[in-house]
């Protein structure tokens, strides 16, 4: 008997060894398949990676992986981040060993954050493609983030209301269209008497809500904040670009903070929310908003045109979606454009594999010269390219990319994305959340230029 | 066969302890080593001392989630232990329905936490568009938002612990109580209590530390609005690591910090409630 428990004993550990040994060896193996997964026979990478920032355009980005891989045999795995986790995500993927091939920075501060791992770029075909070689992130003479759309953002205002009201007999002002707006005064005249008269015009406010709950404040902490301190940057001049003078600040003033006052308490006073309930609204609320004609105006960019398009029961038509600069009451805004730009810089990881990096930069070039790249990029994700491979007759169709590329023509200066200089996303929120208690009535408007200067010292301090 | 098992003790032991090691000692250990350390990405540490927790220390919105999540978690483990030890008394008296009851009041806590928190914030903000006021317009709404959604996920659970708590008390014991001409407030004090204690010291732990380290609620509901006034601690620290660039390890730091916090209060509450327990 106690044989029998002996040799139960002894095959229970044998099959417990060769469990353990089986398991170790398939790992093994696994980790081997894994190592070698991308390089194929001839020396090309069979596999990319493509970290895509923008989530509203994530399915199109798939379309053209299976593409390329029809064409090529190259595999381009796209995994994308949801809104506002962008770093959050890329800080994760990029530690694991099939880690993004092609990520995207923000700037010179995402550069800063990430340039361990961006390859330099200054001998690729892409960046000799780059129509205005400046736009491209640099240091010393490195090139580390290639540019790949123009973006423009205002004030989006539905021109079928604004001819609404300009056809009314009583209108207070003496204008008589949306275009004929070029300076704050008149923009505040239209709009208050827009709301006075909003039974009339059968919308619930002139704007849509100022959305400012957590994660959706970027259109007042980073694009509005952008105006007031490209004036501000502006006024230095040791520096000819306000991206650079913005970078060399350790301390801002916020000496226009007064104009940004004026239009934000324009839009909160004659919105179609009561600004206690900011906290609770999102930009989707805000662009359904617009697309169901309960609003006439609301400051967004031209990313925004999948949204307004795909709201079910959207009753703006793409003609009457007109672009207006963000007029704040500086002197001279006459000759204000909008405010045009980027904060999408591609990279590539410097940390993979050499036949990797070839082939992740083969892919974007591809992108941006083949004819069915480039019929991608134009119709699909409906970028700007900044790239001269691209011909007058292949640029996007959606109406607020078309307004940018009118607005970028007009004799105006457009403001330039200054807020790429902004310290980090620390100050921006908390900039944000100041402007929520300043809307909810919490806080005056002196502790929010307060909270704004010194989050602004305290996040460039560290 | 004793002797055998005792002899092969370490073998058989050998997986679980791959395991735990695996996905719980290493990890903890390399994240300690990070909380001393400068770092991007897991892997380009650099060893900076003491710094990150210097830092962590003199960092007002940690000691500010830090005071709001001891608030926070004195009042829910008061309310959530009281809810649930009254609703399993009410569920041991064999009324009808009590199954069903039991059933209900457990469900909640089948919901994920990021759906709970996003569900609270409809119903809450529901309310208080009426008064044109939000969950962001003052942190108290934020504060009770919290001890309401927290209650609503761990009541039932806990009552399904003291229910069997409860059940195990012999109902010997309770009529001899009776006959001796106790009243039913005295029963409840000098013989069920201390009979339940077990259940007690679970029910305490439980909601205690679940309370202290909760984060998917917390993030769904307010995400610290207004102004990180509600934001707790594991917020706090998600927040630092990943909304700070080159604070990586300060949020390590912090994370170090709050592993030790709900170590002590853990134990200490275990070993205060353990001495209570008595055999029936």
């Amino acid at each position: 008997m106690s044989k029998l428990k002996k040799m139960l004993g002894i095959m229970l550990v044998l099959t417990l060894v060769t469990v353990l040994a089986a398991c170790g060896k398939s790992n093994e193996s696994a980790t081997g398949d894994n190592g070698g997964k991308g390089e194929g026979t001839d020396g090309g990478a069979k596999e990319i990676y493509f970290l895509n920032f923008k989530p509203e355009i994530a399915e199109v980005y798939e379309k053209i992986a299976k593409d390329y891989e029809a064409e090529t045999g190259v595999k381009v795995k796209v995994v994308t981040a949801a809104s506002g986790t962008y770093e959050t995500k890329l800080k994760s993927e990029i530690s694991k060993k099939d880690a993004p091939t092609i990520f995207q920075i923000n700037g010179p501060v995402g550069y800063q954050a990430w340039k361990d791992y961006a390859l330099d770029l200054k001998d690729t075909k892409l960046y000799s493609y780059l129509s205005d070689p400046s736009l491209a992130v640099t240091s010393e003479d490195g090139v580390y983030g290639i540019p790949y759309v123009v973006e423009g953002y205002g004030i989006i205002y539905n021109d079928a209301i604004m001819q609404k009201y300009f056809a009314l007999p009583d209108k207070a002002v003496s204008i008589s269209s949306a275009s004929e707006i070029n300076n704050f005064d008149t923009l505040k005249a239209v709009v208050e008497d827009m709301t006075a008269k909003k039974e009339q015009l059968d919308i619930k406010g002139v704007f849509a809500s100022t959305s400012l709950g957590a994660g959706e404040q970027w259109r007042w902490q980073t694009h509005l904040a952008n105006l007031p301190l490209y004036y501000e940057f502006k006024d230095n001049t040791e520096f000819d670009n306000t991206v650079l003078a913005g970078l060399a600040a350790d301390e801002v003033q916020f000496k226009y903070n007064e104009y940004y006052k004026n239009i934000f308490d324009l839009y909160t006073n004659n919105s179609v929310t009561k600004g206690t309930l900011l906290g609770g609204k999102s930009v989707a609320d805000s662009m359904a908003e617009f697309a169901l004609g309960q609003v006439a105006m609301v400051q967004n960019g031209n990313w925004a045109w999948g949204q307004i398009n795909e709201v079910g029961g959207n009753v703006v038509k793409a003609e009457d979606i007109k672009f207006l600069p963000i007029y704040t009451g500086m002197s001279g805004e006459e000759k204000q454009g909008l405010a045009i730009g980027t904060e999408n810089y591609l990279s590539i990881n410097s940390k993979v594999s050499p036949e990797k990096q070839q082939a992740s930069i083969e892919f974007l070039e591809w992108l941006f010269t083949s004819d069915k790249g480039k019929a991608y990029v134009t119709q699909e994700l409906g970028f700007i390219a900044p790239f001269n491979t691209f011909n007058e007759d292949e640029k996007p169709a959606d109406p607020l990319a078309r307004e940018v590329m009118t607005w970028m023509e007009k004799d105006v200066t457009s403001v330039p994305w200054t807020f790429a200089a902004f310290p980090s996303e620390e100050f921006k929120n908390q900039f944000g959340d100041a402007l929520l208690q300043y809307v909810q009535g919490n806080q005056a408007w002196d502790e929010v230029v307060k909270v704004f200067t010194d989050s602004w010292k305290a996040e460039k301090a560290k | 066969m004793q002797k055998s098992i005792k002899k092969y003790f370490a073998l058989f032991a050998l997986p679980t302890i791959i395991a735990f090691s695996v996905a719980f000692v290493i990890p903890f250990l390399l994240g300690v080593y990070l909380s001393f350390t400068e770092f991007t990405t897991v892997n380009d540490a650099k060893w900076v001392g003491l710094s990150n927790y210097v830092k962590a220390f003199s960092n007002q919105d940690f000691l500010n989630a830090l005071w709001f999540t001891v608030k926070f978690t004195l009042v829910s483990v008061l309310t959530i232990n009281v809810f649930a030890f009254s609703l399993a008394m009410l569920l041991t008296r064999g009324k009808r329905g009590t199954n069903l009851f039991r059933t209900v009041f457990f469900m909640p806590n089948l919901i994920g936490g990021i759906v709970l928190g996003y569900i609270w914030q409809l119903i809450i903000n529901g309310v208080l568009y009426n008064f044109d006021l939000t969950l962001t317009s003052d942190p108290k709404y934020g504060f009770w938002g919290l001890v309401v959604l927290m209650n609503w996920q761990l009541i039932g659970y806990m009552m399904i612990i003291y229910v069997a708590g409860i059940q195990n008390v012999p109902k010997d014991v309770i009529e001899v109580a009776k006959i001796d001409g106790a009243s039913k407030f005295q029963v409840l004090r000098n013989v069920t209590l201390p009979l339940v204690m077990p259940s007690i010291t679970i029910c305490l732990f439980l909601s205690l530390s679940n309370s202290f380290k909760l984060f998917d609620q917390n993030l769904a509901l307010t995400a610290g609005a207004p102004a990180k006034q509600t934001a707790m601690l594991a917020l706090d620290i998600y927040n630092t690591f990943y909304g700070k660039t080159g604070w990586e390890g300060v949020g390590q730091a912090k994370a170090v910090v709050f592993f030790v916090l709900v170590a002590m209060i853990a134990l200490v509450q275990l070993l205060i409630t353990r001495r209570k327990e008595v055999e029936s």
